[in-house]
C-alpha cells in the first residue's frame, strides 16, 4: 500500500513528464492549471492517466475545486 | 457510393469498407450543420446497398470522436425565438438526428465507432448506435446532460439500455460522471480496447475480419441481436422536450455556455 507521501510524489514526477516539466520546479501545493497552463480537454487526459497509474476509477465530481497536487493525493489515495 | 468530403464530415469507400470521419472543430459538436451532412450521408449509404459490408465512424480531431450536441447553438437559437418556436425547432432537431442515428442502427451491415479522447453525451449516442466500440485506452464516456438539467437526446437511454445492466446505466446518468476505456470495456459497453492512436487501425482490422462473411447471414444475426428499440427512443424525445421548457435548463446551458471554467465539465 503506498503511502500519501509515495502517492503525492508519484503524482509530481507524472505531471512532470507529461507536461515536460522539470521536476523540481513543481511543488506540492501549486495550482496545476496555472503551473502546467492545463486546459479542460487536458484535464480529462490527466484525469485517465491517474486512474490508469494508480489503478482506481476517480469520479470526476470529487475533483471539483481541486487544483493543487496536495489535495489531488489526497482524493487518490481515499481510493487506493 | 461516391466519397464526399463536407464541412464537419467526410467519407471515402473502398474495397466495401465506408470510413465516415468527423472534422468538425473543435470536438465534432453536433449542430445543424452536423446533422445536414449526416442526413446526407445516411441517404448515400442507403442508396449504396450491397455495395457496403462495414462501415467505420471516427475522428480526425486530437481532441476526441465528439464532445456531443453543440450546446452554443442550442442556446443562441433558443434565445431568439419565442417558446413556441422553440418547441417546434427542437422537436424537428431531435427527430433528424434520431433518423439519422436510428438508420446507422438498423443498416444491414456492421457498424464500428473507433472512439478516443472525449466521447460525450451526443457523441457518447452516436457511439451507441454503432454495433462494435473500439476504444482507444484514452477515450472517456460521459453522460453529463443531467447537470444541464437535461437527459440524453439522441436516444442514449434506450441504447444503453439495450447493452448494460441498469445498475451501470443509473451510475453513469445520474452521477453525470465520465468513465475510462477499461472501465467501458469492462461494463460490456466497449468491444475492443485499442492503444493510443491504434483505434482506427484496430476498427480496420475488426472491419476486415467481418466482410469475409456473407452479408445477408451477418445482417439477419445484426438484426436478431439488436433490435432497435423504437418505442423508447420516441419516448426520450418527448421526456427531453418536455424538460427543455424548463427555466432551470435555460439557466444550465447559459452557464455551460458562458463558462470560461477549466473544468466546464464538471458539476
Amino acid at each position: 500500500m503506498r503511502t500519501s507521501e509515495q502517492t503525492l510524489d508519484e503524482i509530481l514526477d507524472l505531471a512532470a513528464k507529461h507536461f515536460k516539466v522539470p521536476r523540481e520546479q513543481l511543488s506540492p501545493d501549486d495550482d496545476f492549471f496555472k503551473k502546467l497552463g492545463i486546459d479542460s480537454l487536458q484535464t480529462l487526459e490527466i484525469l485517465t492517466r491517474l486512474e490508469h497509474h494508480f489503478g482506481v476509477e476517480l469520479p470526476d465530481y470529487e475533483l471539483q475545486g481541486v487544483s493543487d497536487f496536495r489535495t489531488l493525493a489526497e482524493r487518490i489515495q481515499a481510493r487506493l | 457510393m461516391k466519397d464526399f468530403a463536407g464541412k464537419t464530415l467526410s467519407w471515402t469507400l473502398a474495397d466495401s469498407v465506408v470510413e465516415l470521419a468527423l472534422h468538425h472543430e473543435p470536438c465534432n459538436e453536433i449542430g445543424s450543420s452536423t446533422l445536414q451532412e449526416f442526413e446526407r450521408f445516411v441517404e448515400a449509404l442507403d442508396a449504396a446497398g450491397e455495395k457496403v459490408s462495414a462501415l467505420i465512424i471516427y475522428s480526425t480531431l486530437k481532441s476526441g470522436f465528439s464532445a456531443g450536441a453543440d450546446l452554443r447553438e442550442l442556446y443562441s437559437r433558443s434565445q431568439q425565438v419565442t417558446a413556441e418556436e422553440r418547441a417546434k425547432h427542437l422537436r424537428d432537431f431531435l427527430e433528424r438526428i434520431h433518423r439519422v442515428l436510428n438508420s446507422i442502427d438498423a443498416a444491414p451491415l456492421t457498424t464500428i465507432a473507433a472512439v478516443h479522447g472525449v466521447t460525450f453525451g451526443g457523441g457518447f449516442e452516436l457511439a451507441l448506435a454503432c454495433d462494435l466500440i473500439v476504444a482507444d485506452k484514452m477515450a472517456r464516456f460521459c453522460f453529463p446532460e443531467l447537470r444541464l438539467g437535461l437527459i440524453p437526446g439522441f436516444g442514449g437511454i434506450p441504447r444503453l439500455k439495450r447493452d448494460l445492466g441498469n445498475a451501470v446505466v443509473r451510475d453513469l446518468l445520474l452521477t453525470g460522471r465520465s468513465i475510462n476505456a477499461a472501465r467501458a470495456h469492462a461494463v460490456g459497453l466497449v468491444a475492443q480496447l485499442a492503444a493510443e492512436g491504434e483505434t482506427l487501425r484496430a476498427a480496420r482490422s475488426a472491419a476486415a475480419q467481418l466482410k469475409k462473411f456473407d452479408r445477408k447471414t451477418a445482417a439477419t444475426a445484426k438484426q436478431f441481436i439488436k433490435p432497435v428499440p423504437y418505442d423508447e427512443l420516441r419516448r426520450e424525445i418527448d421526456l427531453f422536450c418536455e424538460l427543455f421548457e424548463r427555466p432551470a435548463v435555460a439557466e444550465g446551458l447559459r452557464k455551460f455556455v458562458e463558462s470560461t471554467d477549466v473544468q466546464p465539465y464538471l458539476p
